[in-house]
């Protein structure tokens, strides 16, 4: 299958006409910040017509708490501790990047078994943060019974994290140099056992939401991304890949263990809510494949933290990297500059969500019907706190 | 990726060129041809992915540095185009028609540098602050935790140390924190 | 029967236009009294402690530890907790955690609106000295100058296990007559209101959401 994927003149992506309002013809209603429909703290200006969407404005801000700027006068050590609460259901992503980016600009050489370590870990927050989007997802078209299983499942995979890392959410276990501890005794057996339930409770899933009825005649059609609106719209990751191009920053530019983890590169052929669902039902799969991989191949010892300097006065050269990695929505990305000093001279995050719930979500949204709002917003898997930061 | 550094230079004035690691790449471009590049780059070098724009302050030289990060999907390239624009008068062109997030970036920076970008939709709209009455907030000369104790107070019985001292306290405590 | 209210006892409402003076109510809200006879309020707040009923209005990064909280693992339906979509139908605003002023805006909002008796968890370390947000421009440091706090859960991240005794502790206390955060808001109505507006400088809306 060919697709095309330049930028073509005639996708035009101008800012549309704001309805008239006072026409009577038209009702603004807000979806959010305070709404059980809404991903996160954010929300949706919506302009109705009957029950159509004429005009969405997405507004964010409202967990904004200018960590860019809090990260310019904290030192390097001291930082770790902040960058995951960027991103609250996906923390380990934010630890694993800036860590990288400082190690990257300062050459520091991570051990082998902290690579393995830092991989399984992100591999374990990709199924955990899955989880939960498959409840989201399901909930937000009225099944309550999926979240709840997902939810519950999740808490176990949560127990794994605090084995491995002694925190549920923030886990603050990579480190600049590499990990903070090894795998306790009996966690592979443990991560094994939960492995095959979530393996079995997906299955379940299958059955219970991807073949339920109601749930495929209200996804399917439902916010339809074409392959030519990826790259001018930066589309990114399951969204991307759900219209057939197979990009994935974990096979394309291998990072951490992933060139010597067996796994390809998952793409589909229809991106409407559904496709992009199943997308993520398989890639959860295959995440479960990687953990267990990972649990395979880790070394069991040696060291996992690197020689680091004094972290009392730790200068970082001069220098400017950025780094990325795949999350669950796609490209995740720190952007690094250093002036010699011991404090960071400018760390810019790039989530992926940020032009997923803005730009995509606006246009995404015209014409579809208000009940579709929130299923068509989790589908596109956007977390407000990657936004504003 | 040399021939496309060749033909970059034999039609732009690109200067800076600085190899940062394989597969990235960044140049400088005077404010003037950066939106002419960046449409090159786009159209014609495959440069079809925009990461992020972003900017830097330095404050000591007097300059915003923006960032153009783009990246080339099919040579698996990124090429982070630098721009530096004055501190007083910042102002530069607006790239919201190349790509569909581009406003929304814009936005954030004109919020927090208070950079223009002439024709950029819905630029002076509240992106993540509301009823902001100071001075740009990511600007180097504005000092946050001051500003925080001013507007917000703190309580009473919280103090904080620079962890610095506080460790060298802990660690040297009979030589009051010194090292040596 | 509309009482008439003399001029000290109405609000002024000078963030609204003259078209949206005539739309919203200027009345001060009004402190709740308790029954007359102890047995009936006892009674009544034995009740009150076993509904508990939540605004589902995640205000920060506490909110993911609440869904855990709702779900099967933690259930803390057994406790008569629900979330509700709507202030009008809650009876406890859980703040999830720092807020920012963007946000402490529609917190203020949110909670106006919540029908009386009304009580506020703020979970985490950040509403009740910054947290580690205590030199950030855009987050409150103390939560309690804004909206009155009837307990805190410390943590970051309180774990669900954390909040269920915190939920328990609520119950204590709703059940012996001490969660009067409501009526301090009213007593203290106009200290209140000045801290908000010192940090909302946008003040489009009534001075109370009735």
């Amino acid at each position: 299958m060919t697709l095309s994927t330049g930028h073509s003149a005639a996708l035009d992506f101008a800012q549309p006409e704001p309805p008239d309002l006072s026409s009577g013809k038209y009702v603004k209603l807000w979806q959010g910040p305070q709404h059980p429909g809404i991903t996160g703290n954010m929300s949706l200006e919506l302009v109705l017509d009957g029950d159509t969407i004429v005009s969405c404005k997405t507004h964010v801000g409202y967990l904004h708490r200018g960590f860019e700027k809090l990260m310019e006068r904290r030192s390097f050590i001291q930082n770790f501790t902040v960058v995951c609460r960027i991103a609250v259901p996906e923390p380990t992503f934010n630890e694993y990047l800036y860590s990288h980016a400082v190690e990257e600009i300062s050459g520091i050489e991570v051990p082998e078994r902290a690579i393995w370590l830092r991989t399984m870990n992100l591999e374990l927050m990709r199924l955990a943060s899955f989880l939960m989007w498959i409840g989201g997802q399901s909930g937000a078209f009225g099944q309550y019974t999926v979240p709840n299983w997902t939810l519950a499942y999740r808490d176990y995979v949560l127990d794994l994290f605090e084995e491995m890392t002694g925190a549920r959410i923030y886990h603050m276990y990579i480190v600049p140099g590499g990990v903070r501890a090894g795998l306790p005794d009996g966690f592979e057996e443990r991560a094994r056992e939960i492995m095959k339930g979530a393996e079995k409770l997906l299955d379940q899933i299958e059955r219970v939401m991807f073949n339920n009825v109601v749930f495929k005649a209200r996804s399917k059609g439902l916010g339809i991304i074409t392959p030519d609106m990826v790259d001018p719209y930066g589309i990114v990751g399951p969204n991307a890949r759900a219209c057939g191009l197979a990009r994935d920053i974990r096979k394309d530019e291998p990072y951490l263990a992933y060139d010597r983890l067996d796994f390809e590169t998952i793409s589909g052929n229809e991106a409407d809510a559904y496709g992009r669902a199943y997308l993520r039902l398989q890639e959860t799969r295959q995440s479960i494949n990687l953990i267990r991989q990972c649990l395979d191949h880790a070394p069991t010892d040696g060291p996992f933290q690197a020689d680091m300097p004094n972290v009392l006065h730790w200068k970082v050269p001069a220098g400017e990297t950025y780094v990325k990695a795949e999350c669950t929505r796609g490209e995740y990305g720190y952007y690094m500059v250093t002036d010699g000093s011991e404090f960071v001279r400018r760390v810019h995050v790039r989530g992926p969500s940020y032009t997923h719930a803005i730009a995509v979500m606006e246009r995404l949204a015209v014409g579809t019907n208000i009940a579709d709002i929130a299923g068509l917003m989790v589908s596109l898997h956007t977390y407000p706190p990657e936004i504003e930061r | 990726m040399n021939e496309l550094l060749e033909r970059l230079q034999r039609h732009f004035d690109v200067n800076n060129i600085n190899v940062l690691k394989p597969g990235m790449t960044t140049l400088k471009i005077g404010k003037d041809s950066a939106e002419i590049l960046i449409r090159e780059l786009r159209d014609r070098e495959g440069y079809t992915h925009l990461n992020f724009i972003t900017c830097i302050d330095y404050i000591e030289d007097g300059i915003f540095t923006l960032v153009y990060m783009l990246h080339n999907y099919d040579s698996k390239h990124t090429l982070g185009v630098h721009v530096d624009i004055d501190r007083e008068h910042e102002e530069m062109t607006s790239i919201h028609t190349l790509w569909a997030q581009a406003w929304t970036y814009q936005r954030e920076l004109r919020e927090m540098y208070g950079i223009n970008f002439p024709g950029s939709p819905r630029l002076d709209e509240d992106f993540c602050l509301e009823g902001w009455d100071q001075i740009p907030p990511m600007r180097r000369e504005f000092d946050t935790r001051v500003f925080s104790e001013e507007r917000f107070g703190h309580r009473e019985g919280r103090h904080s140390e620079v962890p610095r001292v506080h460790m060298k306290m802990e660690l040297y405590p009979k030589r009051g924190g010194d090292e040596e | 029967m509309i009482k008439t209210l003399g001029t000290e006892d109405t609000l002024e409402n000078a963030g609204l236009t003259d078209e949206e003076q005539q739309l919203f109510s200027n009345a001060r809200p009004r402190a709740y009294e308790p029954y007359p006879i102890k047995a009936v309020e006892d009674f009544a707040n034995w009740a009150r402690a076993n509904s508990l009923w939540i605004l589902a209005f995640g205000t920060g990064c506490g909110a993911i530890e609440l869904r855990p909280l709702m779900t099967a693992r933690f259930d803390a339906n057994r406790f008569g907790v629900a979330g509700r979509p709507t202030p009008r139908q809650s009876s406890v605003f859980i703040i999830g955690g720092y807020a920012s002023v963007k946000t402490l805006k529609r917190i203020i909002r949110s909670y106006e609106q919540m029908q009386g008796p009304k009580f506020v968890i703020a979970l985490g370390i950040c509403p009740i000295n910054g947290g580690m947000y205590f030199d950030s421009y855009n987050t409150v440091n103390r939560f309690d100058q804004y909206i009155p706090v009837d307990l805190y859960i410390t943590g970051c991240m309180p774990r669900p296990e954390v909040l269920v005794a915190g939920i328990m502790e609520l119950q204590n206390k709703i059940k012996a007559g001490r969660c009067d955060g409501a009526n301090r808001y009213v007593e203290n109505f106009d200290w209140y209101k000045a801290n908000q507006k010192k940090v909302i400088k946008n003040w489009d809306m009534p001075d109370y959401n009735w």
